[in-house]
């Protein structure tokens, strides 16, 4: 069954898939989560700061992009952007935005509203006597947190953190409905160009169980090593 | 914004000859619903069933289900279903592959059980913990009541665990209608493909996506309010959630 089958298709397509096809979905994937973590956790902040019209605008954030699917969400901002782009910029068009930049921002605004929701976790962990320590000590708001409440939460997180980039990692290649060359879509174009698709989408798909194999073994590991005794 | 905001194109002919444009995201949304309750009743059962195995007595069972959840999780469900559209065709007997080919509605099948399978490790996993979180001694009661190892998991330990794992079995519910919209890819006109339909035919694109996210907002809020309801008429006595 695997008879008439072209493994060389492969190597020859080798540096395309991997400098420019990885090398983008790899970048998405790092700034994304970057993205995703800092805007989470302002939304967590919002939802837990007391402020009630401030936790309303984070939840209803939250819940609404958490119940859209992701290329439905890759669509809207795709053709959105340009219009923001233009209003914020007051150009008399809507600007044109390149197809890294609008799938990057997509990503950040999709993944914080996950990533804020492990972090809402990560700092309703943390004992009441924390906070209520530091505010003993002087510390304002943002000291205590920036100080004391989210570099545990944070610590307490990091393996759903990392987790929660390994599916991230791997729902990048949605990007493929915009026609983006990211690793996915280098693959399916050499698969379409040399017409070996079975070959190049076996491949593919071991290269992302790969690494998302060897991540997720990295974190169960982690897990282990970062556990903090109480 | 210099766009034309047009709210009537709803109700103009589409190019299909198919009804109005609002008819075209209408059937959208049924295929929707249509695949993605396919596809939630393979992942139930399959997972099900992966999900007892990983807590059975038995090292090859273990085994099975841990390659299992591994194999489906790590790779991207639009890979998996690109494996099942254009490669797994090509690597059956070539009588078997070419009758998969021309199977009709192709997509509709072939993203049911990709997202199915997909799905059914995500709920072996949430199975997996809800058996994990029973007292020990449930198992041993009923062991000691002298049921076999099936009739406890089918009387004690199932009816226990899938109660609890109910509000996390919910949300993977919500993500399987969501993940359909991956078929797209494949070429299956669900909710999102319509919406990107009537983009392309009509240029209205934010009046195509506002109406297909209102439509995922309202499929959201009846599936939580029914699960709500459900899980009040299941609810165990004794548990917090319980009477």
């Amino acid at each position: 069954m695997f008879g008439n089958l072209d493994f060389d298709v492969i190597r020859r397509a080798l540096p395309y898939l991997f400098y420019e096809g990885m090398t983008f979905t790899l970048t998405l994937t790092g700034l994304a989560a970057l993205g995703g973590l800092v805007f989470g956790t302002a939304l967590a902040l919002m939802r837990l700061s007391g402020f009630k019209i401030l936790g309303r605008i984070a939840g209803v954030y939250v819940d609404f992009m958490r119940s859209l699917p992701l290329v439905l969400v890759i669509f809207w901002f795709y053709f959105l952007v340009p219009y923001i782009g233009q209003w914020v910029t007051g150009a008399s068009r809507p600007i044109s935005v390149g197809a890294f930049a609008s799938s990057l921002i997509t990503f950040i605004m999709f993944e914080a509203a996950y990533f804020s929701e492990i972090m809402r976790a990560g700092i309703q962990s943390i004992s009441r006597g924390q906070p209520a320590a530091a505010n003993a000590l002087g510390l304002t708001y943002a000291q205590t947190m920036r100080y004391v409440v989210l570099p545990q939460a944070f610590r307490n997180m990091l393996p759903v953190l990392i987790t929660q980039t390994i599916v991230l990692f791997q729902d990048t290649s949605l990007v493929y409905v915009l026609s983006i060359t990211d690793f996915l879509g280098a693959a399916s174009k050499v698969a379409q160009r040399d017409g070996r698709l079975v070959e190049m989408y076996l491949f593919a798909a071991v290269v992302y169980f790969t690494i998302s194999c060897i991540a997720s073994f990295g974190v169960r590991r982690l897990q282990a090593r970062i556990a903090i005794i109480r | 914004m210099n766009y034309n905001w047009n709210w009537g194109i709803f109700f103009q002919p589409n190019p299909m000859g198919t009804g109005t444009y609002l008819d075209m995201l209408l059937s959208g949304l049924v295929l929707t619903l249509k695949t993605g309750a396919l596809a939630w009743v393979i992942a139930l059962i399959t997972g099900s069933i992966v999900g007892v195995m990983r807590t059975l007595p038995s090292k090859g069972a273990n085994w099975f289900g841990f390659a299992y959840v591994e194999f489906f999780r790590n790779m991207p469900l639009l890979v998996q279903l690109f494996l099942w559209f254009f490669v797994l065709p090509e690597l059956l007997p070539k009588s078997a592959g070419t009758w998969l080919k021309q199977l009709p509605n192709a997509p509709f099948w072939t993203a049911a059980i990709g997202v199915g399978f997909f799905m059914s490790a995500r709920v072996a996993v949430q199975l997996q913990a809800g058996i994990g979180s029973l007292p020990r001694g449930q198992k041993m009661a009923a062991t000691a009541l002298g049921l076999t190892t099936f009739q406890g998991y089918r009387y004690v330990l199932m009816p226990m665990a899938f109660r609890i794992i109910l509000p996390p079995l919910t949300s993977e519910f919500l993500n399987t209608i969501k993940n359909t919209a991956v078929a797209i890819t494949i070429g299956l006109l669900e909710l999102t493909g319509q919406a990107r339909s009537m983009q392309e035919f009509s240029f209205q694109v934010f009046e195509a996506f506002t109406a297909a996210t209102i439509l995922y907002l309202l499929v959201n809020a009846v599936v939580v309010t029914a699960m709500r309801f459900l899980e009040r008429w299941v609810a165990i006595p004794g548990y917090i959630t319980g009477k």
